[in-house]
């Protein structure tokens, strides 16, 4: 039988089998969503904390409406601010939450690798909701999620992901997630934003968006930060949008399927228009609800065990 | 402990065995009287091991290291001289300062502490400190270095590459270009790419190097690199030292042994400026240390508090313990592998870099009238680093639960052993 790791750090953690039992679990929660009480009672007594060393609203919120889905008990445990110029350390902060029993920890840290870290103090599962610029694998999940529902397929999908991919945790989770499920990924972006080794990742690699638009089944847009725009990747952020943003002219070179991802917040007008946005093809708010159901197939996986084989059954 | 002793059956250099007389802190050429006895049927001696590179911590970080516990450490991993770097709190950078470590050498008594004095006011990298001074003083500073910054500015740096030719100083360069460094966190690679970590790139220390060999050829100085650690930074090197220019470079253990593969746990440990390289780099500083083109290893035993390591990867401080592993590090990568004999382990680890550190009594020939600063190592031992065993006062060694070749058996300082069945006297 199918089972998950322990802990999910890395998109990397998930084989094509572990994976699809994420995936598939999460379609069997999808069918919650449509009824009126939305509450299974799989992990009750059971204690999720999460554990958001950056501010994340969406995300936190998301994690926190898929534990409760899941009848867990919820602790929102905030710790802004590094751990070692002020307050708490990363550890003492873990030593705190295995001292209150936490079954699973959902961990955003602005430092790579900091739930890894967590994972050697701690006797419950991590999750990573994001790590600095390493990775971020449930919101690969979802993404994966959202294809295959509108696609019905990720096997051979040509995905291409635009954007700063080097300062990108979406990117790397999802280079990984899709490889081991089958997808052909291209990575767009100016050299600038490309890590070095790239030419080694499972997928491949181009500066030119116009060439690679219509042979793409997928687009993902990934943001442009703040911090980027002032920090010489690239000369303003006019030619950024120029090059690299999906406007309706772009979008029009799409095949006519082809759907158009953005993990969000979107900056409209740099990465993508506000007409992309607002498209049909647009699957943004799909993202944000089909992440509910894959945090709940996450959490639930982790905690609780097996496949579900009906949401009724389990109820 | 008498000041006499015969050193029965050792093999001095891995020659063939002999006795050694030791009489009045020198070596002599007959049995003294009264002398006691040491077995070393099966050891190597060696002269005394000499770091280039060591951070005593003292003054400033008395939690992480001091003077006594780390040349305490020292004398377990067979050193009789080590240079203590200047980036303390406060910074030694004025001629209290480094005499104030050198009399707490003294004051210890487990080797002889070299104080290295700042090039600049502060490690600012803005005013050369007062050289002069600190070669003056009673710590007789002959190496200078901002270790743990750059002395990025080249004008900064040919004025100070000029002004110690007056004493006979040489400036150590920690050479990494701080902008293209800004917020690194490991080595520019592969692996920083998957690990989603900043890059710190070879030219980044690369091209300071480069820079340097020619600023120190026009204007006729020495200079010497600390921790080269990529295989561009052995080309450079071995480009300027075949111009006839006096360019020496040291590299640590650990990077002839470990490789950025480590870093994929972001444990802190494996955290160290310069970064762990990859195996090409660790292969081409092995091949430079043996052919001559790096003159020393040098250990940059960096301790570091618990809590400063016990973090997430990019709050960690970066370093590593290393004098009490280093000589069994240098057996694994360089003798063990047939590149140096113990012969040139001596070279490596004690003549030259005494040489570069113009410390006159220490890495002398195990000869009737040198000073008897000597080490036994059993070259057939093994060991397993247990970080809760060491000396040190900071447990952040990469090397914990790793078996290592070789282990001092014994240390002697001018005559007195410092160490004596590998335990401390």
């Amino acid at each position: 039988m199918t089972t998950l790791p322990r802990h999910l750090l890395s998109a990397a953690d998930l084989g094509r089998d572990e994976a699809l039992l994420v995936l598939d679990t999460a379609e069997e929660l999808a069918r919650l969503a449509d009824r009126p009480i939305k509450k299974l009672p799989t992990l009750r007594g059971r204690t999720v904390v999460n554990l958001f060393f950056e501010d994340s609203t969406r995300t936190r919120t998301s994690f926190e409406v898929a534990a409760k889905r899941l009848s867990a008990d919820v602790i929102n445990f905030s710790a802004k601010g590094s751990s070692v110029s002020k307050g708490e350390s990363l550890k003492d902060t873990a030593l705190t939450l295995e001292a209150m029993g936490a079954d699973a920890v959902v961990c955003r840290h602005g430092a790579s690798g900091a739930p890894h870290r967590l994972a050697n103090w701690i006797r419950g599962s991590v999750v990573n909701a994001g790590d600095g610029t390493h990775e971020h694998p449930t919101q690969a999940l979802l993404d994966a999620f959202t294809m295959r529902n509108r696609l019905g397929r990720i096997d051979e999908l040509r995905v291409v992901i635009v954007g700063d991919v080097l300062h990108s945790r979406v990117a790397r989770s999802n280079v990984l997630l899709l490889s081991t499920l089958g997808a052909e990924v291209t990575l767009v972006a100016p050299p600038t934003l490309l890590p070095v080794g790239v030419d080694t990742w499972p997928c491949a690699v181009s500066y030119e968006l116009d060439e690679v638009l219509p042979k793409s089944d997928v687009v993902m847009m990934l943001r442009v930060q703040r911090e980027r725009m002032y920090g010489g990747f690239f000369p303003t952020t006019r030619e950024y949008s120029r090059r690299y943003g999906l406007d309706a002219r772009r979008m029009a070179s799409l095949p006519d399927d082809a759907i158009v991802m953005h993990p969000g917040p979107m900056n409209r007008g740099v990465e993508i228009a506000a007409e992309v946005a607002d498209s049909v093809r647009s699957t943004i708010v799909e993202q944000v609800a089909n992440g509910v159901s894959v945090r709940m197939a996450v959490l639930y996986l982790l905690l609780g065990g097996a496949f579900i084989e009906s949401v009724e059954a389990a109820a | 402990m008498s000041g006499a002793w015969i050193i029965r059956g050792a093999r001095p250099m891995g020659g063939n065995p002999t006795d050694l007389y030791v009489d009045n802190g020198e070596i002599v050429d007959s049995a003294p009287n009264g002398a006691e006895v040491v077995d070393a049927a099966g050891l190597i001696a060696l002269p005394g091991l000499v770091d280039l590179h060591t951070h005593l911590r003292e003054p400033g970080r008395e939690d992480a290291e001091t003077v006594e516990t780390g040349t305490l450490a020292a004398a377990l991993g067979g050193f009789t001289a080590v240079h203590a770097m200047a980036n303390t709190e406060p910074v030694a950078d004025v001629a209290g300062v480094v005499e104030q470590v050198w009399r707490l050498g003294v004051e210890a008594g487990h080797c002889d502490v070299r104080p290295v004095g700042a090039v600049t006011v502060g490690l600012a990298g803005e005013q050369l400190a007062e050289l002069g001074a600190m070669a003056d003083s009673a710590a007789r500073v002959r190496v200078f270095s901002d270790d743990g910054k750059c002395v990025h500015d080249p004008l900064l740096m040919r004025r100070a590459l000029e002004y110690v030719k007056a004493f006979d100083g040489v400036v150590a360069q920690h050479a990494q270009d701080p902008r293209l460094t800004e917020s690194a966190q490991m080595n520019e690679g592969v692996n920083s790419g998957r690990l989603g970590l900043a890059g710190w790139p070879a030219v980044a220390e690369e091209a300071i190097i480069a820079r340097d060999c020619l600023l120190a050829a026009h204007v006729g100085s020495r200079v010497h690199f600390c921790h080269v650690s990529t295989a561009g930074s052995v080309e450079i090197v071995r480009w300027a030292k075949r111009k006839g220019w006096n360019v020496t470079a040291e590299v640590t253990p650990h990077h002839l042994l470990l490789t950025d593969d480590l870093v994929a746990s972001y444990d802190p440990v494996f955290k160290v400026n310069p970064p762990l390289r990859t195996t090409e780099d660790v292969e081409a500083l092995r091949e430079a240390l043996a052919d001559g083109t790096i003159d020393a290893v040098a250990t940059d035993h960096a301790p570091h508090a618990l809590e400063d390591k016990e973090t997430e990867w990019s709050a960690a401080a970066f370093g590593m313990t290393g004098l009490e592993t280093a000589l069994s590090v240098v057996a694994a990568a360089m003798v063990d592998t047939g590149l140096l004999d113990w012969a040139g382990v001596a070279d490596r680890m004690s003549v030259r870099p005494a040489r570069i550190g113009r410390v006159s009594t220490h890495g002398q020939p195990l000869l009737p009238g040198a000073p008897a600063n000597i080490v036994l190592v059993d070259p057939a031992a093994r060991w397993t680093v247990d970080p809760a065993q060491t000396a040190s006062r900071s447990r952040n060694t990469p090397y914990a639960g790793r078996e290592l070749p070789a282990r001092v058996v014994a240390t002697f300082l001018r005559g007195t052993p410092t160490v004596l069945d590998g335990k401390a006297t």
